[in-house]
């Protein structure tokens, strides 16, 4: 009589009870348009279960997509040979992401500010700005092809 | 009149309202297409008086908001008005980090913004 398949079988994450104190996935992406939501979509279940408020996940998913977005169409430029690696932990008081490509970099204090007069109406070069006011911590590496963003959140908040 | 797959375009009075179909705006290929319609409202259509109420919208990235300066450039050269209404507080808070609150005429709902057309 066949036996069903033991549970060992199963993605570790699956197996993981939910109050887990902490989430990790580390992902590489292909250079897609879309691809984001190959991370996105479990990040925000993972940032809901670890009791982030709707407004903190709006925050993170939004500086997420900005960064994850950057690599794939300005880092990468959408060459199907280079990857994006996405690197996330989310724990009930840090929630970090790392994005790193295959890209040559940008300086990051090259992006002018979307907020001044003259540039108000400009379409493009908000998204690091909003990662910036949105996360906690932004640091590029030298080259400018690494973002580790952090959001952190008080363990006593509400 | 032109097939919308990422608006739904309504008209009261002289205002033609309209409303997005998708819960998240971030999508490239989607922001593409929702540029595409919203933009022939104004190049092909010659609607004069837009009015974008994002009720039911959850999430837009930059690259959506790229759109709507975009759009909102192309509604101004061609001697219209627009303005936006039921926009959630998340949403509300990127265009007052972006200072596209001093661009957008911003409305708290539907009716407000229908009646500041008059």
């Amino acid at each position: 009589m066949p036996h069903r398949k033991p549970p060992t079988d199963q993605p570790a994450q699956q197996s993981e009870p939910r109050d887990a104190a902490e989430w990790r996935r580390e992902l590489k992406l292909p250079s897609e348009r879309g691809a984001s939501r190959l991370i996105t979509e479990d990040l925000l279940e993972q940032l809901g279960v670890h009791g982030w408020s709707p407004s903190d996940i709006f925050a993170i998913h939004l500086a997420a997509e900005e960064a994850i977005v950057n690599a794939i169409v300005h880092g990468n430029k959408l060459d199907p040979g280079k990857v994006v690696q996405v690197a996330c932990v989310v724990s009930p008081t840090v929630a970090r992401i790392e994005v790193a490509d295959e890209g040559s970099g940008f300086d990051p204090s090259s992006v002018p500010d979307c907020r001044l007069e003259d540039r108000l109406d400009a379409p493009n070069g908000r998204g690091v700005m909003l990662m910036r006011t949105f996360m906690t911590r932004v640091e590029y590496n030298a080259s400018g092809n690494r973002v580790l963003m952090e959001k952190q959140r008080p363990p006593a908040e509400g | 009149m032109a097939t919308h797959r990422r608006i739904d375009v309504s008209k009261l009075g002289d205002v033609t309202i309209v409303r997005f179909l998708d819960k998240k705006i971030l999508d490239e290929a989607g922001i593409l297409e929702l540029g595409a319609e919203l933009f022939g409202l104004v190049e092909l259509e010659n609607r004069k008086s837009l009015l974008l109420n994002f009720a039911g919208v959850e999430f837009l990235s930059s690259a959506a908001l790229g759109k709507l300066i975009t759009l909102d450039r192309k509604v101004k050269s061609n001697k219209g008005r627009m303005k936006m209404s039921n926009i959630r507080p998340e949403i509300l808070e990127v265009f007052q980090i972006t200072k596209l609150n001093k661009i957008f005429d911003i409305r708290k709902d539907e009716a407000e913004a229908i009646s500041a057309f008059a």
